[in-house]
This record gives C-alpha cells, structure tokens and sequence, in this order.
C-alpha cells in the first residue's frame, strides 16, 4: 500500500490516570513513540464516586482520567490496542476506561509538509 | 506608657490584619473555580472599605463618649481627638491611636466572615452596600453595648474576652439570616458544587490560627500575663478541636484536609470570648465542644436545605454562642482577676448574664440582617441574574479570571 494513500486509524484511549506511564512505556517498546495525552474527566458504567466535604460527603459525577491519542498506519492498529488493552486489563476494577477506533482522511506533518503515512 | 505594650498591640493588630484576606483564602478554596477571584475580592474590599469607614466615624459610633448606654457619640469622627495620649478607659498601656487601630480590625473582619453565606451569586454591589450599613447600624453598636464605657451589656456584667459575640455570633447569625433573603445557588442540593482548591482553604485557615494569636492575644491590650494565657488557651482549644473533626471526618468515612481545616476554626471561635479568662483544660473542652456542635450544624443546616454556602452559621454563630455560655461556666478569677467566676466556681449570674448577651446577639443581628438585606434586595438586588452565575462571577463581576490564558 503506496504510503500517500490515506488507509490509518485514529485510536483514542480513555484510561486510567495511573496506567499513562505503563502504557507509554509499551507502546514505546513496540515502536510506537507518538502519542497525544490530554487530561479528560469522564465517566463510565458505574458513575462517580464521593469525596469528603466538611461534615459528610458530596458526589463527583466526573472522575479524572487521560485520553491517549495515536494515529497509526492501518496495519499497525490492532497491534496498539492490544498492547493498551494488555496493560490496563490487570485492573480488575470498574472504570479501567474504553477505547475508539476511527478512520482518518488525511495527516499532514506540519515541518515538511509531508501528508498522509509519510507523515506519520 | 510601657514600650512593651505599644509594641504588643502593634504587631496583634497586624497579625489581625492578615486574617481578613485570609478569611477569603479560606472561602474561596471552598467555591467553584470561577467564583475563586469573587470570593477573595469579598473580603478583601471589607478590608479597605471599612477601614475607611471606621476612620471616619465607625470608631466614634462603637466607642466614643456614650450616648444612653447605646452609641458613641461622633465626637471622635475623622479620629478627631484621638491621639498619642491614652485612653485611660479602654487601655492605659498604650496610645489611644494604637487601640483605634486594633479595634479597627476587628472592625473589617466581622462583615468579611458574614460573606460566606452567599459566594458565588452575590452582587458585588449589594454586598459593599450590605457591609457599609451592617458595619454601621449592627457591628458599631454591639461592639459599643459590650465594650464601650457604659455600654449596657458591659454595665451588665457580661464577659467577652475578644469578641466571641461580638465578631462570631454576630457575623454567624447575619449569615443564616440573610442566606435566607437571598436566592439559593443554581442546581444547589442537585449538582455538585466542588471545592476549587482546597490548599488555598488550608493557607487561609493556617494565616488565620496565626493572626489569631493577635486577635485573642492582643485583647490583653498589653504585653502581660493575660495575654500568655489567651495565647495558650487559643492554641489549645484550636488543636483539640481540629483532633475532635478529624475523628468526626474518619468515623464517617475518612480523615479530610478540609474538615480538619474547619475544625480549627470552629475551636478558635469557641475560645475567642473565653481565652483570657479560663485555664488549659477548660480550653480543650471548649475546643472538644466547640467541633461536635459545628459539625452538627452543618448536618442540620444540610437537611433544612438552606443556602448558607460556607456554613457561616454553623462554624462562627454556633461555636460562638457555645464559646459564649462556656465563659459563664469556665470562668475564673484565679485566672483573670479582671474577670468573673463561672458556673463552675459556683457563679449563677456570670452564666446567666452570658446566655442573655447571647440572646441579645442573636435577635439584633437576626432581625437587623434581614431588614438590610431585604432592601437591598428590593432597591438593587443582591444577587446576580442566572446567567452570570453560570459564568461565574469573576468574569461576570470583576472581568477578571483566576488563571488567564490556555
């Protein structure tokens, strides 16, 4: 597949806070070193949980989590989600977050005006 | 004179000073992130508002010559008069300019603490109409009734070290009372409305356990053994009544940072009448005391589901009327000879004459906060429209954000 084609996927990875480095770390391992994080707060299935307020508690509807944000070739993808969903599935707990999958139409990298899986 | 006096109360009077912006520290930890700016702005402009305003004629009105035992006559207006030399009535240690400039904080941090009632919807022009007036028809004369030569309650017998009634139950009741002439917060009691910053709330109360060793120390109004006494005891009541909320926090799930920071402040409040006028273990009772009937007021005010947003009433009204009664028990000569006996020591009359300045405190600023606030509300209205509130009143009252750009 000619690398100007616009076959890649976008994965975006809703994990928890204390997985990021774990993840990173694999991923880089494996060859994948860029990745985009953005502290995000959301929640899941099982809703918020209760933090202490002076006498009692109050309910946060919204827990602190990390979206990680790769695009990669298309061939590439499965290969990234498994490695997220192997790391962060040790974590028998609710709220060991959610992954999407998309397709992207176009990359343009912005230093050298390469596009597409060139640019990735 | 005594060089050690003027020197005491100077640096009482400014550690006193730092409370009042901490006091907005303290609240504005507690609000939404975009009413943190707003919340600080509150008392910092009670600070140089009525600083003005006591110059000007606040300090004649509380402690000028009396008039029928319920004002002060506005002979000392624009500090006309007041000087260098001593007022041999109020404090003969140090310069009669010395006890203006202390009296004058306490002055500016009564309003400041009634403002956590309404965070985050007040109209920041209600609210320095609100202080201007409270300050002069509500603060000025209670502090003449109590402190002032020939005030009545003072002629009464009634005790109240450093304005436990005064300052706390003053301040706490005009928060229940005008929390309940203002509208609730949007969503209030169905959306969550966290905390911003609780490490700003931590600063705040830790400068306020500071500046309190002033404000409780310096009532002495001289550098003497009453003043050790105020200090330790406020140290003791605040610590024993941090320990006490932190348990109440950990019975109920865990120790928080932000109850133990209340704590604090609930026992500092309860020992302010007190302080110069009871032993250690007394303080740590009153302390002990002092968090088991705040905490519950916070339940309770909860269940009544009132708008008090930083539970004013429960932390200054209620552990200062608890401080209040404690006096009338806990009271001794062997302390303070200036002082009374206390329930303990087999006084009836020092308790009763306690509860009834209680009393007294309680329907003043009950019934003279809701008269304020009421007109204000008619004639301008004392909170924001709904859409402000949704952006938030740094932006939408000051035009101003806690933390500018991406």
């Amino acid at each position: 597949m000619p690398d100007s084609d616009g076959s890649m996927k976008k994965i975006e990875a809703v994990i928890k806070e204390g997985y990021v480095d774990a993840v990173r770390e694999a991923l880089d391992h494996a060859g994948f070193s860029s990745m985009t994080a953005y502290p995000v707060r959301g929640r899941g299935a099982s809703g918020g949980i209760e933090l202490e307020w002076r006498a009692g508690t109050y309910k946060v509807d919204f827990l602190h989590k990390v979206m990680l944000m790769i695009v990669v070739k298309e061939e590439h993808y499965r290969q990234v989600v498994d490695i997220i969903v192997n790391v962060c599935k040790d974590d028998p707990t609710a709220g060991a977050g959610k992954i999407f999958v998309s397709t992207v139409d176009e990359v343009i990298r912005i230093r050298t005006g390469e596009s597409n899986r060139e640019a990735l | 004179m005594n060089a050690g006096d003027i020197a005491w109360v100077l640096v009482a009077s400014s550690l006193i000073m730092l409370m009042t912006p901490a006091v907005g520290l303290f609240y504005g930890g507690m609000v939404r992130r975009k009413n943190v700016l707003s919340t600080i702005m509150l008392s910092f402009s009670v600070l140089v508002l009525i600083t003005v305003q006591w110059v000007l004629f606040g300090y004649s009105l509380a402690f000028g010559p009396d008039l029928g035992h319920m004002i002060g006559k506005l002979d000392w207006a624009g500090l006309y008069g007041v000087g260098l030399a001593a007022e041999k009535n109020y404090a003969a240690g140090i310069p009669h300019l010395a006890f203006m400039l202390f009296q004058m904080k306490f002055a500016v941090i009564t309003p400041a603490l009634i403002s956590g009632a309404f965070v985050e919807r007040i109209r920041f022009s209600s609210f320095l109409i609100f202080c201007f007036l409270w300050s002069t028809f509500v603060y000025d004369p209670m502090a003449h009734w109590m402190w002032a030569t020939n005030g009545w309650l003072h002629n009464l017998g009634a005790l109240d070290f450093a304005g436990g009634t005064v300052i706390h139950v003053m301040s706490g009741v005009a928060a229940l009372a005008i929390a309940l002439v203002i509208r609730k917060r949007k969503g209030f009691g169905q959306i969550p409305m966290e905390p911003s910053n609780v490490l700003l709330t931590l600063i705040g109360v830790v400068l306020l356990w500071f500046g309190w060793f002033g404000f409780n120390g310096g009532s002495a109004l001289a550098a003497n053994g009453t003043a050790v006494y105020a200090i330790v005891t406020t140290n003791i009541a605040a610590a024993a009544a941090a320990l006490t909320w932190m348990f109440l926090s950990w019975r109920h799930s865990r120790p928080s940072v932000i109850g133990v920071a209340t704590g604090a402040v609930a026992g500092l409040v309860a020992i302010t009448p007190a302080c110069g006028y009871v032993d250690a273990p007394a303080a740590m009772i009153i302390g002990i005391v002092a968090s088991l009937v705040s905490y519950n007021c916070i339940k309770l005010r909860n269940r009544l589901n009132i708008d008090e947003s930083l539970d004013v009433w429960a932390c200054h009204g209620m552990a200062g009327t608890w401080g209040a009664i404690a006096t009338g028990i806990f009271a001794s000569k062997a302390v303070n000879p200036a002082g009374a006996d206390g329930l303990l020591y087999g006084n009836v009359h020092l308790f009763m004459v306690q509860v009834a300045s209680v009393l007294v405190a309680w329907i003043f600023s009950f019934v003279m906060t809701i008269l304020i606030a009421k007109a204000i509300d008619v004639c301008h209205g004392l909170s924001v429209g709904h859409s402000e509130e949704e952006v938030g009143l740094d932006i939408a009252q000051h035009g101003e954000e806690l933390y500018a750009g991406l």
